[in-house]
């Protein structure tokens, strides 16, 4: 199980970083998520997927999975969601204020 | 366990709290947040001369045995850098009373800036490496909001890309994190170690390692520096000093945390690695540094050679080179907030940062220009001043070590950033005066205060350098020994 997961991760990571290396701003964006979504299953297969009843106590179950990798990953995703609405509010006043989402128009060299 | 470890990242982040209630009232935000950076700066010289007499200072949060909780940790490494970038963060606070202007303020100026104080704050004090990515997560998202502050087109360019590459490294740092939980099962710093010590450093581990390197290099700009010259050349004057003075100091500390703490077992792979990168960054920064025309490219390019001169001490592994390091960081968090400050007081007055345009400013601003020649001296390390004691100690280090390339390229680069900040002295100062007083595009006054205090401090280090090589000296020891570290963290498990 872990060998697959980690192979779609691997995919994740590739796409996401096809898509950073694009031109337009919403695409890069998009691979960011899509980076820190394969960053999370990362997280959460190096835990270990071995079978275990949800880390609840009170249940029926004697063995439970590893409940760090959540926490970590509870953290990681809060945090990547609000730098993620910073970068897409950001990026839409870029659009605004300067008229373009093509990265090689933002690179300014010709106004200074 | 001492309670008062943990004030340092408590009092900016409550008074940052309370600041956003007040928004209007910006004489209330000025005062508040002028307070609770003087008092990190007393909590951090009280914590100094605990950990002094009782050893390094821990506490466990929840009172929870490590390395079950999170463990906050104040050696002295922590202690000296609180306590410099406190005393860098209040003269920068004070500048940017007069420049920042009215509409930046009243849009949560100061909150922000003391939850980037606080993200540094418990960078330096946690001792928990999900903990650090948290802080600086922090201290990035409140730098995000203070580069782009103002939304100039300037602003907002360089600050997409600044966030793309630090939601990047971001990404990376939890990756690393990831694989070093794999292997080892515990995020605590001290414990890391521990288990480090008794599986013995293979290969993976060294990976791993290098993977820590490629992400701290990032934040701290050693050798992936790329984006630091755009992003700092982007903000107002004094949160482009802040930045410089403390943010790629983060990833400084966060680089001899790691590479002291939990990787010392090979020095033959990574801290040669290191040693690499530290040269290549001198020499490329400082190659930047000479190459332009423009005060705030020259400046910025400088941020990154200060850098690659203090990991260098990192890669020699002597204890000469990283009580150079030490003293190196010092200086470096002082002087690096005052050349920014000066930059900015001269643009202030020119208007404009094109070296080719200015001239003769020494005739209406003498205290201005002598301050920068002293200031530009400290910086190449003459030796009355405080960057000359850090230089010697580091590169008698990396001779010791045997790394007489890696002392040479930093010599030689010493005399490049002398060029480089001469070249503005020279250009900015001397010459025709074509400004007159009443051409100037604006006034210094106000400016001069923080300015004049951060020179006087950068002569006394300099001077008094005897004063503090006691701290000095216990930090060094600390970080050569981890043990110190380990003992200290897990005493609180019985």
């Amino acid at each position: 199980m872990e060998t697959l997961i980690s192979i779609l991760v691997g995919l994740f990571f590739s796409i996401g970083t096809y898509l950073v290396l694009s031109k337009s701003l919403i695409r890069i964006i998009l691979g960011t998520s899509i980076i820190s979504h394969g960053v999370n299953l990362l997280i959460l297969t190096m835990g270990g997927l071995k079978t275990g009843g949800p880390p609840l106590l009170g249940g029926i179950n004697t063995t439970f999975t590893d409940s760090l990798p959540q926490a970590l990953i509870l953290t990681a995703i809060v945090i990547n969601f609000a730098v993620t609405a910073l970068f897409l509010v950001l990026s839409y006043r870029t659009y605004k204020t300067v008229g373009t989402d093509d990265m090689d128009q933002l690179r300014g060299n010709k106004d200074e | 366990m001492n309670n008062l470890v943990i004030w340092p990242i408590i009092i900016p982040l409550i008074a940052g709290l309370i600041l956003i209630l007040f928004r209007k009232n910006i004489l209330f935000q000025r005062l508040l947040s002028i307070l609770a950076i003087i008092g990190i700066g007393v909590v951090s010289v009280s914590l100094m001369s605990q950990i002094k007499g009782n050893g390094i200072q821990t506490l466990q949060a929840g009172g929870w045995a490590p390395p079950y909780g999170i463990s906050i940790v104040a050696d002295m490494f922590s202690a000296i850098l609180l306590l410099s970038s406190s005393i860098v963060a209040l003269f920068c606070l004070i500048y940017s009373f007069r420049s920042i202007g009215e509409k930046r303020e009243k849009h949560y100026f100061y909150p922000f800036y003391l939850f980037l104080i606080t993200g540094v704050n418990g960078s330096f004090l946690t001792g928990d490496i999900f903990n650090l990515f948290v802080c600086f997560e922090v201290m990035l998202i409140s730098s995000y909001v203070l580069i782009s502050l103002g939304g100039t087109k300037l602003q907002l360019r360089e600050s997409i890309k600044y966030i793309l590459i630090n939601v990047l490294s971001s990404s990376l740092f939890l990756v690393a994190i990831a694989y070093l939980y794999a292997m080892l099962g515990t995020l605590n710093f001290a414990h890391l170690s521990l288990r480090v010590a008794e599986a013995g450093q293979d290969g993976l581990l060294t990976t791993v390692s290098l993977l820590f390197l490629i992400v701290f290099g990032m934040k701290a700009a050693l050798f992936l520096f790329f984006w630091l010259p755009g992003a700092y050349s982007a903000p107002p004057t004094a949160i482009a000093a802040v930045f410089a003075a403390l943010l790629t100091k983060v990833g400084i500390y966060a680089l001899f945390r790691t590479f002291t703490l939990v990787f010392y077992h090979k020095p033959e792979v990574t801290h040669f690695i290191i040693g690499i990168l530290g040269a290549l960054t001198m020499l490329l920064g400082a190659i930047g540094a000479i190459a332009y025309w423009d005060i705030k490219k020259i400046l910025t390019y400088n941020v990154i050679v200060g850098v690659g001169f203090i990991i260098a001490g990192l890669a020699s592994q002597t204890p000469n080179g990283i009580m150079g390091s030490l003293y190196y960081l010092i200086h470096d968090i002082l002087i690096k907030a005052l050349i920014f400050l000066l930059g900015g007081a001269i643009i202030v007055i020119t208007g404009t940062s094109k070296l080719k345009e200015i001239s003769g400013l020494i005739r209406n601003h003498p205290y201005l220009g002598w301050m920068f020649f002293i200031a530009a001296l400290s910086l190449a390390g003459i030796p009355p001043l405080s960057g000359f004691l850090g230089k010697v100690f580091i590169t008698r280090g990396t001779f010791e070590a045997g790394y007489y390339w890696l002392g040479g390229i930093g010599l030689l680069t010493s005399l490049m950033v002398l060029f480089s900040i001469m070249k503005i002295f020279m250009n900015v100062f001397w010459g025709e005066t074509a400004l007159s007083k009443e051409m100037e595009k604006g006034t210094t006054k106000g400016l001069m205060f923080p300015i004049g205090c951060l020179t006087a401090l950068t002569i006394t280090l300099g001077l008094g350098a005897e004063g503090i090589h006691e701290y000095v000296q216990i930090a060094a020891d600390g970080l050569v020994n981890p043990s110190l570290y380990i003992e200290a963290v897990m005493a609180g498990a019985k």
